[in-house]
């Protein structure tokens, strides 16, 4: 079986019980718009075939291996025998370390977190937002096949459906030392709701929630709307809702068609995970708080007050 | 034992930061740098186990420019006993492939049992500069834990990932990564900013580390463009007296079709 000759080679992420992750279709979108997708995937045929339908060309498949360098080695293999113009993974915990580790083996260079992938007349190029989107970057390496990483639920671009080729791929053990896994604990899913990375909407809650019982609140108008939920950083550490959930810096990075902030003064390093969202709505108390100064529609009142009748309106206007 | 604490000298995430639209660099007048939260909490994790382990040696390693002193100051201000700062005009706008060597090449010449760092800085977000180190020393990583314990010659931790938590453990030496689910770091006092001012921190250049920022043969990350978005306005602000701003805000998403 021979590989294409623009071949972009992808790390797709498995999740703990073996089915692709959902930044597989994204990923192989994105590097469908750049060359001809070849899908490593670490795990059973039904894994392989799901790629394959996600739009890889050629799959290279190869048993789950149980740490982190397993990865790396395999996609060294996979790399040799494919020849790619650009890798590309998930930016991902597990995918962007992966990707960084391989990078340094093969001595390639690096571009992280890429919102869109394209080619110039020297190769594949990535485009990047730094600062919380306040700058979009473009970037390339300076020779050879960039090792690019995608952020989650920033590409819409999809492949079309290809039948399986498969070929099964050697993996030779680097021996590099590696950490030894033990428990693994699933996380929990959103319910239903959409994940936050890649929302249209986004419904977030601040401090100014009080408590954990009364965060449902946030949760509730999100479900009206058939929104993602989202909080800001104090919310996350005053125990309100998983880590998961943060907005921001040091969160997610949204850029949603609506999100709305409830309770939420709008903390510079808040607005950094969700300034260049379409439109922003803030509800709070204090006629004073930063978040007004970007919002397009502002409401100053107390969110026990203004949501629960919010929520009545919007019933009535599906209705 | 030996921990050296990775912390990078970032500019201030409470500050506006700028990058320049024709280098693509920070621009250092609008926000101050500042040790990155990240990295005092991995500090932090440090010295909460010399606390209550005696002999255990708590250093600092910063890659940065000259102005990043004051950080590495603070840093030892909190409780760490020395600290190396790289600093070269060669890395200027460096990116994490050269960051990473330097880094390891840093780490050797200083010695370590375990290397202790933030899972992603505030202006490079990289999230990876760990396990390139890691790489480069072949060493095991252990990183995004949202929990940590050190032991003689261990160290295990809880890494948080997008689908799970995952309990990981390693021998000694290894390479750590935190979050920000770990403690706030502390507040130096007056007598850890007196004693600061007489531990030793070592600078050196590429050149002491063997290194050649301009040697090609590892290809190297860049900036093709940069643009600014343009600055966000306000819209309309209402204040919810009457009781009917719900009302309004429901007409306004209705408008826009996001109902
Ligand atoms: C390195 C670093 C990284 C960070 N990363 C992040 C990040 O990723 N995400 C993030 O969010 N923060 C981040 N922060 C923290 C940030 O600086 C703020 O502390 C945080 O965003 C504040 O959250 P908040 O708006 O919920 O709380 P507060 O600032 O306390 O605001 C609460 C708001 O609720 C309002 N309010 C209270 N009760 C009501 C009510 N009943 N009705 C209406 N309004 C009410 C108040 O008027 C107030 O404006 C970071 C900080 C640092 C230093
Ligand atoms: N220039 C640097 N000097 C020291 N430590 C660094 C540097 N860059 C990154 N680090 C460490 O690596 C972590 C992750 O950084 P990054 O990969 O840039 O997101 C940081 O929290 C620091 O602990």
């Amino acid at each position: 079986m021979t590989i294409a000759a623009d071949s972009i080679l992808v790390l797709l992420d498995t999740t703990p019980d073996g089915a692709l992750a959902k930044s597989s279709a994204a990923l192989l979108g994105a590097a469908s718009t750049v060359g001809t997708p070849v899908a490593l995937v670490l795990g059973d045929e039904a894994a392989a075939k799901a790629a394959a339908e996600l739009g890889a060309a050629t799959v290279l498949r190869a048993p789950a291996p149980d740490s982190q360098v397993g990865v790396v080695d395999a996609l060294v293999a996979a790399a040799a025998l494919a020849r790619p113009d650009a890798v590309l993974a998930s930016h991902s915990v597990d995918g962007r370390e992966a990707a960084a580790r391989f990078a340094v083996r093969a001595r390639s260079g690096l571009v992280m977190d890429a919102i869109e992938v394209a080619r110039d007349d020297q190769g594949v190029i990535a485009r990047s937002s730094a600062y919380g989107g306040s700058y979009t970057v473009t970037s390339t390496v300076t020779h050879g096949a960039p090792v690019i990483t995608v952020r989650q639920g920033a590409v819409e671009a999809r492949a079309e459906a290809r039948p399986l080729a498969e070929i099964t791929l050697e993996v030779a053990a680097s021996g590099v030392a590696a950490a030894t896994t033990g428990s693994v604990e699933v996380a929990e899913k959103t319910g239903g709701r959409p994940d936050l990375r890649g929302a249209a909407k986004v419904v977030s809650g601040g401090w100014g929630l009080g408590s954990k019982e009364d965060f449902a609140l946030v949760e509730q108008l999100a479900d009206a709307l058939g929104a993602a939920v989202g909080a800001s950083r104090a919310a996350v550490d005053a125990g309100f809702v998983p880590s998961s959930a943060q907005v921001g810096q040091t969160g997610v990075q949204v850029a949603p068609q609506l999100y709305i902030a409830l309770a939420i003064s709008g903390a510079i390093q808040h607005l950094a995970g969700m300034q260049t969202a379409k439109t922003i709505v803030a509800i709070n108390r204090d006629e004073d708080a930063p978040i007004f100064e970007i919002a397009d529609f502002g409401i100053v009142g107390d969110v026990f007050t203004v949501v629960p009748q919010l929520i009545a309106e919007i019933e009535k206007a599906k209705a | 034992m030996r921990i050296v604490v990775l912390v990078k000298v970032v500019p201030d995430t409470n500050a506006e930061r700028t990058l320049s639209l024709e280098t693509g660099l920070a621009e250092r007048a609008t926000a101050a740098l500042v040790a990155d939260e990240i990295g005092e909490r991995a500090l932090e994790v440090a010295l909460s186990y010399a606390d209550a382990h005696e002999g255990t040696d708590v250093h600092v390693l910063a890659v940065g420019p000259e102005e990043s002193t004051t950080s590495i100051r603070k840093c030892l201000a909190m409780g760490a006993a020395s600290a190396t700062h790289v600093v070269d005009a060669g890395l200027v706008g460096a990116d994490l492939g050269l960051t990473a060597e330097v880094v390891a090449a840093a780490l050797g010449r200083v010695g370590y049992d375990l290397v202790l760092a933030g899972n992603q800085s505030t202006d490079g977000m990289g999230g990876v500069l760990p396990v390139m180190v890691a790489e480069h020393l072949g060493l095991p990583s252990l990183t995004n834990l949202t929990a940590v314990t050190i032991g003689d010659a261990e160290v295990s931790g809880t890494r948080l990932s997008e689908d799970a938590a995952v309990g990981l453990s390693a021998p000694l030496p290894a390479v750590v990564s935190v979050t920000e689910a770990l403690p706030d770091p502390r507040f130096p006092g007056f007598k850890g900013i007196m004693a600061a001012k007489k531990k030793p921190v070592e600078v050196l250049s590429l050149a002491d580390l063997g290194l050649d920022a301009d040697d090609l043969s590892t290809s190297r990350s860049i900036m093709l463009t940069i643009d600014a978005r343009p600055p966000r306005g306000g819209g309309v602000k209402i204040t919810d007296d009457d009781g009917d701003a719900a009302v309004r805000l429901s007409a306004f998403l209705a408008e826009n079709h996001l109902i």
